[in-house]
């Protein structure tokens, strides 16, 4: 299959610190593919960079073998990677609506609003009883689904999903991921930043493992499931 | 005016400093175009409108983009230094004379029951309410006016989605900006101005913006409501010259009981 997403050397961090160094990862076209690793690996600067929210200092990004390192962050997404961020990152004082409606930025997209918006809503049925109300009143799991709705509105080609399971109920997180199949099955191309290492394993077809800024294992996520390693140092047993 | 002022702050989080001496710009434009092109400032509110809009886009772009990531106390420096800037560019261009804009309806009065409404003032009311109005259908209805709304809700989110806050900070500037200008014009015909009333205009709208509320759209309107309420009976009560005192203990009293202002939310 096609390349999608190709990261190569990927280095970047605040001020003195680097955060990632020789980041390297590969997405091909209709993959979902998990990045995890424990808390401060850099997993959320690595999609930071992808996105241009942050400045790589080293290393290439390219988009369908086309260099996007070093765009500003609204080229990129113009280009199809849509990012749902760490926190979500709502417009709490906006309605659900407004805050779906603004996701859609590019022409392409907004001349398709009406028909992505039926989509996101036929995903997540709860924010159409919703769309009225006020994203900062929502509970955590539908300001997750607005989150990951408002990325959708850009009909993007790669989505990258920061922690989306953070702060939720287990059962939301069920439903959620749940979702992101289908997403991937509609199409498009995830990659899953994942801190909750077995139920992202579970959902992805290949995995990165992230530690201290460098990825030091990759493969298939069944057999990194079955991975000693990997069972002892986040599962747990 | 102060519905300029607290678009920008909302925005941009950035206090104009300059906001009365872009305002003694708009009025000094009415001037001119009132002298020398004969145009009445109820009209020619729209070009100062315009005009002003481009220097807010320009001081935007050209200063405040730079130092937006700066700690306050830079913004505070470079927002009066634009503020100098102006009171002396107008000072050098129209030199320090009072000037007073003479509009058609000057000295034009009816008579509503037992009051005599001065017209021009009645009309800059009616003026000011609908470009409020419309401001607000900007931000409330329209694709770009959202997207300001949504860069001074959450400005990181902003980013995150793919817009160019760069370009929205302009036009939020901008807006402001011609805000002020347009209250200069419309005020013109009936408040004599020099170049040194910029430092009066931006401290009073300072004190409006904070009662109602900093960053509350609604909250800019009542609190000019109140606060001009507020000085016309303190001048008429006790007297003119202390008309300042009644607002700015109005500003302590309302601060004592609701820190935010009236329309304001906690700032995190």
């Amino acid at each position: 299959m096609a390349t999608l997403l190709r990261v190569d050397g990927l280095e970047a961090g605040y001020g003195d610190l680097v955060a990632v160094r020789a980041v390297s990862l590969e997405l091909a076209a209709g993959e979902l593919v998990a990045l995890i690793g424990s808390n401060g690996a850099g997993k959320t600067t690595t999609l930071r960079a992808i996105t241009g929210l942050l400045r790589p200092r080293r290393g290439a990004v390219e988009l369908d073998g086309e260099r996007i390192d070093g765009l500003a962050s609204s080229a990129i997404v113009a280009r199809g990677i849509a990012h749902v961020p760490e926190g979500r990152q709502l417009f709490p004082t906006m309605t659900v609506l407004e805050n779906l409606e603004l996701g859609a930025r590019s022409p392409e997209s907004r001349r398709r609003r009406g028909e992505t918006l039926e989509d996101v809503f036929r995903l997540f049925p709860h924010l159409a009883e919703r769309q009225h109300q006020l994203a900062g009143t929502l509970s955590g799991g539908e300001q997750q689904m607005t989150a990951i709705g408002r990325a959708l509105m850009a009909r993007p080609r790669l989505l990258l999903l920061d922690e989306p399971s953070l702060g939720l109920a287990p059962v939301v997180v069920t439903s959620i991921f749940e979702n992101l199949a289908r997403i991937n099955a509609a199409g498009v191309t995830v990659l899953l930043v994942e801190q909750n290492v077995l139920r992202a394993l579970r959902l992805s077809h290949r995995a990165y493992v992230l530690e201290n800024g460098s990825i030091t294992l990759a493969g298939p996520s069944a057999r990194l499931l079955a991975d000693e390693d990997i069972r002892r140092a986040y599962l747990g047993r | 005016m102060a519905v300029g002022l607290t678009l920008i702050f909302g925005v941009m989080r950035v206090v104009n400093f300059a906001h009365g001496d872009m305002m003694v710009w708009g009025m000094y434009l009415a001037w001119v175009l009132s002298t020398r092109f004969g145009l009445d400032p109820y009209f020619g509110f729209v070009i100062c409108a315009g005009v002003l809009f481009l220097v807010g886009v320009a001081v935007q772009r050209g200063l405040v983009d730079r130092i937006l990531d700066a700690p306050h106390e830079m913004q505070i420096l470079l927002m009066l230094g634009v503020a100098l800037v102006l009171e002396n560019s107008a000072l050098m261009v129209f030199g320090p004379e009072p000037r007073r804009v003479r509009g058609v309806l000057r000295l034009s009065t009816i008579d509503v029951g037992p009051f005599i409404v001065d017209l021009a003032r009645l009309v800059t009311f009616v003026v000011a309410v609908v470009l409020s109005v419309l401001l607000w259908a900007f931000l409330f209805k329209s694709d770009l006016g959202r997207t300001i709304r949504a860069a001074a809700d959450n400005g990181y989110g902003a980013l995150v989605i793919g817009t160019n806050v760069r370009r929205v900070y302009a036009v939020a500037f901008g807006i402001g900006a011609a805000c002020v200008g347009a209250a200069g014009a419309l005020v013109a015909p009936f408040l004599p101005f020099s170049p040194s009333a910029g430092l009066p205009a931006s401290v009073t709208s300072f004190n409006i913006v904070i009662i109602g509320g900093m960053g509350s759209l609604p909250g800019a309107f009542f609190g000019g409501l109140l606060v001009s309420v507020a000085e016309s009976l303190g001048a008429v009560f006790l007297r003119p010259s202390l008309k300042e005192v009644v607002s700015f203990s109005l500003l302590i009293v309302i601060l004592l009981f609701r820190p935010a202002g009236l329309f304001g939310k906690r700032l995190s």
